[in-house]
């Protein structure tokens, strides 16, 4: 895992370096300033930092001319958005109805039990987040588990134990 | 899923295309340097190839393609296409000329293919495709009883086009429906076609499309187009694998739609979890507007289209057509109620004209071959094809597009080549989260799937998802899995979908936890007519199917959880343990090997025994046993 791009990796409490050249890439550049384009350039804010600091939301609001309350409407509103810092792994298990029938719910189940966390939340060393995503379409392969997107087919409890033990040795 | 693909590069010398005659042209030249009986390797990446490693074997091919001697021969072609279908029996690879299948491709297989097939004409038998229950190799594709059995309209292109070159579909007739409209028909023309057509929306409430493109073109003002390809649904993948595999369709029917109501800005709104659509579509707009095909000035004609995608952001309610558009103009989704309709006060309150992906697909056809051709698919009621995702317990997975009146029954063994593991089949649920579990085929033996039948059962069409349920399937777990996923989903604003679903999730995991109390599905029942009757959206009126459906047809399995307080299919925990039966275990150990907490014991060829204070009850045993020796007590 080369730790170039991902600001994530250097993430050590939740103070972090907020590079506002970057957000207004993103505010003004990419989306033009647009109010309709604010879903998205917090997209692609949480895919720079894994989150949305408070003070890029802050900063948004500011460029934008969008009260932070809305803002924050809409990030808890919406699934995808996270307040917390995620954690360096991203593990993913999907709970849509094909994976649920085979078994994915006892996956998530062990998981929490294992790590203490339940979906949504990080480990308290931030090395993983586990997630649920409600089908990503590999229904075939079911159930599925999604590793820092990458797709894991016909995963099992054995598999989700290794990955954990991998994790834990690193 | 995001592995880097290879993205075909247009020359650079592709001008814009500025008649409809000269599309036809484009198209003929492209035609004329193809040789069609040029050896071609169609490498499967939809979403289950790709998490089966075919992006890995598209890599191989090259490798070895460009590694090998070929003496004078023509050096195939290889193409990465969407989603084929079959899912459950991917990598899938198709050899052309020939139509040979091969499925369960892995890196390795890539040389000897090369070898003996591409070069010899030798198949290799390992790889050919065998159904279910018989050692006969069944060779070409078309012959294949899953694709047989099909009627593939809309995912005609699906598996032979390389969605990320546009000269691939266009060899294939894309966009020649949008120059014929453009050319030979008035805006009028269109809407009158494709509701003599009476295509009827794909999204779920079948609403027809001529109708709801009428209404919009008689409504002043800027109006826009709007793609919906939030599909939510779990279980659901046929949008994404129709965006993902052939988007030039779906934006060929936007600009027809554009053009027949009058409008210059299409939108197109896209979950963020299907990384691969949006991917697939920011590939190929740029690739129709640098042709002329979509954008400003298109073909020469002066009509103007002009797309943007949008990405939603995990809101199972934002396809809800209110809430989809609230969340275009970057607010919280919340659908409103609709005394006011969106095709005349919807996106920016402007008229709006929302319709599903496979709709938009539907169109092209419609237009090049006319309403009456497309009429002579389905049944009077409901015409045309529809896109199932079939998955669940079930052999053949993936996509499947029939005729609207097919029996069920066919879908499930015909199609989908029946239940895996000897299991038998116990309900198939359509509609994803707001539909219903149709008991085929003990209480009603079978159906014709239309929009008024399945309404009728008390399910729905809804966007195509198509999930086959055998009998280890806990229908009451089933019930609060859709209760739990709506409740999570549910935007909150009405009381009776926000506290009715609160309240059934309640009551269903108490029953699935074995603290089911006597009264408890008679106010279940009272609380999901009550949830459905007066909510504001879709969504809401909807919520309860779920339940409803499941206790009218499973109603004794309800009461053995709430009376009894046993699980019959052996899913909710606490109402059931597993045994070792002794007189069919064979001492085999693969149950043990298969124990991740150890609580399985037991010496070789001798009857093995749970430690139930250690069993997690995790089905890996239950699942694994060939004999069928662990029971469920």
């Amino acid at each position: 895992m080369s730790g170039t791009a991902c600001a994530c990796r250097e993430i050590k409490s939740r103070e972090i370096e907020i590079d506002y050249n970057l957000l207004d890439k993103i505010i003004r550049v990419d989306y033009g300033g647009n109010k309709e384009a604010m879903i998205m350039m917090m997209q692609a804010i949480q895919q720079v930092y894994r989150f949305l600091p408070e003070a890029a939301v802050q900063y948004l609001s500011q460029v934008i001319d969008v009260p932070t309350t809305k803002i924050y409407e809409v990030a808890t509103f919406y699934a995808s958005f996270s307040l917390e810092p995620k954690g360096k792994y991203i593990l993913s298990v999907c709970t849509g109805t094909a994976c649920h029938l085979r078994g994915s719910g006892g996956m998530v189940e062990h998981i929490s039990k294992r790590l203490g966390i339940t979906p949504g939340k990080t480990t308290s060393d931030l090395k993983l987040t586990l997630e649920t995503v409600n089908c990503v379409g590999a229904c075939a392969v079911a159930p599925v588990v999604v590793i820092d997107e990458k797709c894991h087919p016909k995963a099992d409890i054995s598999m989700l134990n290794d990955f954990i033990d991998h994790l834990n040795a690193e | 899923m995001t592995e880097a693909i290879q993205t075909a590069i247009l020359p650079s010398e592709a001008a814009k295309i500025m008649s409809p005659e000269g599309l036809a042209l484009f198209r003929q030249e492209l035609l004329s340097g193809h040789d069609p009986n040029a050896p071609l390797v169609l490498v499967c990446c939809g979403t289950g190839c790709r998490a089966a490693g075919s992006v890995a074997v598209v890599d191989k091919f090259r490798q070895v393609l460009s590694g090998t001697a070929w003496n004078g021969k023509v050096v195939p072609m290889i193409k990465h296409t969407g989603c084929h279908g079959l899912c459950s029996r991917g990598p899938l690879v198709v050899i052309e000329p020939g139509d040979l299948f091969y499925q369960r491709v892995t890196v390795d297989d890539v040389e000897e293919i090369v070898n003996k097939t591409i070069l010899n004409n030798e198949t290799i038998a390992r790889l050919q495709y065998k159904p279910a229950n018989s050692k006969e190799v069944i060779s070409k594709t078309s012959d294949i009883p899953y694709y047989a059995k099909q009627t593939r309209l809309v995912l005609k292109n699906i598996g032979k086009v390389d969605p990320t070159d546009i000269r691939d579909s266009i060899m294939r007739g894309s966009y020649s429906a949008l120059a014929k409209v453009l050319t030979r028909m008035s805006p009028q023309d269109v809407i009158n076609e494709v509701a003599d057509s009476k295509l009827r929306g794909r999204g779920g409430a079948g609403f027809p499309t001529g109708l709801k493109w009428e209404s919009c073109a008689r409504q002043e003002g800027t109006r826009y187009v709007i793609c919906n390809a939030d599909e939510g649904d779990p279980g659901a993948f046929m949008d994404g694998a129709l965006l993902e595999g052939d988007p030039h369709s779906v934006l060929e029917g936007m600009a027809i739609c554009a053009y027949a109501i009058g409008s210059n800005r299409g939108y197109m709104y896209v979950r963020a979890e299907y990384p691969m659509a949006v991917k697939t579509l920011t590939i190929a707009i740029p690739q129709a507007e640098a042709l002329g095909l979509l954008g400003e000035n298109i073909m020469g004609t002066g009509f103007n289209f002009k797309v943007t995608i949008s990405t939603g952001a995990g809101a199972f309610v934002c396809g809800e057509s209110s809430a989809l558009m609230a969340s275009l103009e970057g607010k919280v989704g919340r659908p409103r109620p609709k005394y006011i309709r969106s095709v005349e006060k919807g996106f920016r309150d402007s008229p709006s004209n929302l319709n599903n992906v496979e709709t938009y697909a539907n169109i092209p056809g419609i237009i090049t071959n006319g309403a009456e051709w497309y009429k002579s698919y389905g049944t009077q009621r409901s015409s045309g094809t529809k896109v199932f995702a079939l998955t669940g317990n079930v052999n053949n997975i993936g996509l499947v597009e029939v005729p609207m009146g097919i029996s069920l029954m066919e879908i499930v063994f015909g199609i989908g080549g029946g239940i895996p593991n000897k299991r038998a089949l116990k309900g198939v649920q359509t509609g994803g989260p707001s539909g219903g579990c149709i008991p085929i085929p003990h209480t009603i033996p079978d159906i014709n799937v239309g929009y008024g039948k399945l309404a009728e059962v008390g399910s729905i069409m809804g966007s195509g998802g198509m999930i086959v349920m055998d009998e280890d399937t806990c229908m009451v777990e089933v019930a609060r899995y859709f209760v739990n996923f709506l409740f999570q989903e549910s935007c909150g604003q009405c009381t009776p979908c926000r506290e009715g679903l609160i309240r059934m999730r309640e009551i269903l995991t108490r029953i699935t936890q074995g603290q089911g109390k006597e009264g408890d599905i008679e106010l279940l029942e009272e609380i999901g007519n009550f949830t459905n009757s007066f909510s504001l959206c879709g969504l809401g009126t909807s919520a309860a199917n779920p339940v409803l459906s499941t206790i009218r047809y499973f109603r004794e399995e309800y009461n053995a959880h709430v009376r009894d307080k046993k699980c019959p299919a052996g899913v909710c925990k606490p109402l059931f343990h597993y045994e070792i039966n002794p007189e069919t275990c064979t001492g085999c150990g693969l149950c043990k090997s298969k124990c991740p907490v150890k609580a399985i014991s037991g010496e070789k060829k001798k009857t093995h025994v749970i430690d139930q204070s250690l069993c997690i009850k995790c089905m890996e045993c239950y699942k694994g046993c060939k004999f069928r020796s662990v029971i469920i007590k």
